[in-house]
């Protein structure tokens, strides 16, 4: 059980941060907010990502990827976090590549991996249908018609829906609502007759949509996997979906917590620096406290895929999660009300964080979900 | 690594023969072994695996033979535990002078103090107890007054020590005297006495739990060598903060060290009972107990982690400054919420009514609030990594 990085993964990171603090620092971001760029990510950083081979990270090699191991792709997304990187690392790379390479025939894989690997393919994960997070509760239906199927059905809070070239719909195709057997993956064309795209403004400024499917005819080699059984690879992805938010959630409550820190040690009140204040300071130490056990639990749960310890990735994700939503979800604000009133400016750059903070939250699953599965899981 | 696997062989092999089937169990508060001139065994097994693991100098693996110690590499030491666990073996010996006094004899003692105290405290011959507070110094300790004034090749101490644990069943304490009056910090020795030298008082004090583990100790013209003396006269402080590294770590422990037997949400469903469904009838205290696993989980692999570094050599092991703050918190949490899931048989104090086990948590959650002001406050402890880790000012 390896809780330090090896030699590759320090380099790895070196590299990321040193991107990420180059090319796509916070005023990338809000330029891309302010400009209200019709992509929501820059074209430019996503080529310089592909070209670090990022977006093939967890790739079999045969299919073009790195096979660099699950923890690298978490150390690049703790590195976004730090600068909120907008692009379609997650919704292309943490989800789809993770579904496709689980979940797809060799065709499949064929197909699509290399594809994702030289970042020219985008997809996205059609699951949510309520407003929250609940991945069996599926009513999108796939009826049989004609030798193939036909979906209809709305999602909602699909990540990079509207710029996905090609969605993963979940959809019921046997069961009741709730049931977790008879759901199916289905892949399918963004531009196919009958999806209508609608992108969703979401407090963090980053890319979501609403999608509704009239009448959408796929063949059945478009499924995913096998037909009633989309749970099988839904939940997996899902576990690594939740760890990729988790690791991303860390690099920013890291910069939040560095930049917190920083102005406790410069702003001058009552002639003395306010981190001299004891209040100031204990508070400061519990998000010190929670940043160090954050970081223990994620390097552990990152590393367990690499290590063969598949079996317990869903404790460790959700367990991973949870704790990160805590930890987040306290540094984002203490950084607000610690900044005072500079802190609620749009100008300052410490609210975007607070922003990203509560949508990464939702992503994936929030702590009260995540708190809810480990008890089922654990028999409680 | 042939040498380790090696040794875990023969490390098994050894425990298969010379661990008592009795001593592979939890054992209870009574049945701990603390050792020293007037130890107790409650059973004839404890005190046949304590001479043994003593023999081998494994109540102290990783201390140097010559002192009675194990001289296991850390690689060895990880062997030993994990076997030692694989079996369920009880710690052959508890004791202050393992986890505390040891320690600081081996960084800052001479030779002849190292070979008289540290071979006792590996057979448990020799009971320590720790003489820090006053009255009227705990968070600042270093504002003690006891004081030790040398006459001859003695000094004579005269003060009082409160909160000195298990004072009135201990063979030796290592007190904090003050040799210089005029300074603070740089006017404190560290000393170590018999507890039987005249002049020595001792009086238990009654705490919220009904228990006595500590003592006030009164000090009336106690004659003690100069030679007892450990290092630098008035540099004592030193000495002091170091042994507080190592009290912190352990009273920390407590958070993993005394998790109980059976898991917590089995333990909640005994009091709270089942829905149909197979969950937990209280659905608050559900999302509760999952909260305190997932930190606890936190906390066991920070401890893994900050030995994965120092081990390395990376970092700077500043980890390590929060874990007796979050240990103490999660064992004051832990406590709270199993009196509350068990209702009104979590708020028993004694006689019919209450299981053993029933009163046991009472208790302990009595005694779980001193994990916060024992060994240093959380909030001294807050004060310290404010400034020594997170580097915030001081003015």
């Amino acid at each position: 059980m390896a809780l330090i990085l090896n030699e590759e993964q320090t380099l790895l990171k070196d590299s990321a941060k040193d991107l990420m603090t180059a090319a796509a620092p916070v005023t990338q971001f809000r330029a891309l907010r302010d400009a209200k760029d019709e992509l929501g990510y820059s074209k430019h950083l996503w080529t310089q990502m592909v070209d670090m081979g990022w977006a093939g990270i967890c790739i079999p090699e045969e299919f073009g990827g790195l096979d660099f191991g699950f923890h690298g792709l978490g150390i690049v997304l703790e590195e976004t976090g730090r600068t909120l990187a907008a692009s379609p690392l997650v919704a292309s790379i943490l989800v789809g590549a993770s579904a496709i390479t689980l979940g797809g025939n060799e065709t499949q894989k064929k197909q699509l991996l290399p594809k994702l690997a030289e970042g020219t393919l985008l997809m996205a994960l059609a699951l949510d249908e309520t407003a929250h997070f609940s991945p069996h509760r599926i009513e999108t239906r796939a009826e049989l018609s004609a030798g193939g199927y036909k979906i209809n059905g709305a999602k909602a809070f699909v990540l990079d829906g509207h710029i996905a070239d090609t969605l993963i719909v979940a959809t019921r195709t046997s069961g009741g609502t709730h049931d977790r057997q008879g759901i199916t993956l289905f892949l399918v064309d963004q531009a196919a007759a009958g999806v209508e795209v609608t992108r969703t403004q979401m407090v963090d400024s980053r890319n979501a949509a609403k999608i509704t499917f009239t009448n959408v005819t796929v063949e059945a080699s478009a499924i995913l996997g096998e037909l009633d059984h989309g749970a099988d690879i839904l939940d997996p992805v899902l576990d690594r979906a939740a760890l990729g938010m988790a690791a991303e959630m860390l690099g920013t409550s890291l910069e939040v917590f560095e930049r917190t820190l920083a102005y406790l040690k410069e702003r001058t009140q009552f002639e003395t620096k306010i981190g001299a204040f004891q209040s100031l300071q204990h508070r400061a130490v519990d998000m010190y406290c929670n940043l160090e056990l954050s970081k223990s639990i994620l390097i552990d749960a990152l590393s367990a895929l690499d290590e063969g310890r598949d079996a317990d990735l869903p404790t460790l994700a959700s367990a991973a999660k949870a704790q990160l939503c805590e930890t987040l979800h306290q540094i984002s604000s203490e950084g607000i009300q610690m900044h005072g009133g500079i802190g609620m400016t749009d100008e300052y750059e410490i609210g975007f964080f607070l922003k990203r903070a509560r949508v990464a939250e939702k992503t994936f699953g929030d702590a009260g979900y995540h708190y809810d599965r480990l008890a089922t899981l654990n028999g409680y | 690594m042939p040498d380790v696997d090696q040794f875990r062989a023969d490390t098994r092999a050894w425990l298969e023969g010379n661990c008592p089937a009795s001593m592979r169990s939890p054992m209870t508060a009574e049945e701990v072994v603390w050792g020293g001139r007037n130890a107790t065994f409650s059973n004839p097994d404890s005190k046949l695996w304590l001479d043994r693991m003593a023999a081998k100098g494994w109540t102290a693996p990783m201390w140097p033979t010559q002192y009675g110690g194990g001289g296991l590499s850390m690689a060895e030491n990880a062997v030993l535990e994990s076997e030692l666990s694989r079996i369920k073996a009880r710690p052959a010996l508890n004791s202050f002078g393992l986890w505390m006094l040891g320690p600081v004899l081996l960084e800052f003692a001479n030779e002849a103090q190292k070979l008289e105290h540290l071979p006792k405290i590996v057979r448990g011959e020799i009971r320590w107890c720790q003489g820090y507070s006053e009255p009227g110094a705990g968070s600042d300790l270093a504002g003690l007054q006891t004081k030790a004034v040398r006459d001859g090749d003695e000094y004579v101490i005269n003060g009082q020590k409160v909160w000195t644990s298990y004072a009135d069943r201990c063979d030796w304490i290592f007190c904090l005297v003050r040799t210089d009056t005029t300074v603070k910090h740089n006017g404190i020795s560290f000393i170590l006495f018999d507890m039987q030298s005249p002049g020595v008082t001792v009086k238990p004090i009654q705490l919220i739990s009904g228990e006595s583990p500590f003592c006030e100790t009164f000090f009336d013209d106690v004659r003690v060598p100069a030679r007892n003396q450990v290092g630098e006269l008035n540099k004592g402080w030193t000495i002091a903060k170091r042994l507080l590294q190592h009290e912190r770590t352990n009273i920390g422990d407590f958070g993993t060290a005394q998790s109980p037997q059976t898991p917590m949400h089995e333990q909640a469903k005994k009091y709270l009972g089942e829905d149909a469904s197979g969950r937990l009838d209280d659905s608050a205290m559900r999302r509760e107990i999952a909260k305190y696993q997932v930190r606890q989980k936190a906390y066991g692999l920070t401890y893994a982690r900050v030995g994965q570094e120092l081990k390395a050599g990376l970092g700077d092991g500043a980890a390590s400054s929060i874990l007796k703050a979050v240990g103490a918190e999660l064992n004051k949490h832990r406590s709270e919420m199993m009196i509350d899931m068990m209702g009104t048989q979590g708020i028993g104090w004694q006689g019919d009514g209450f299981n053993d086990w029933e009163i046991m948590q009472t208790r302990g959650w009595l005694r779980s609030k001193a994990n916060s002001i024992e060994g240093g406050t959380t909030e001294i402890n807050k004060n310290v990594v404010a400034k020594n880790v997170l580097g915030l000012p001081t003015k």
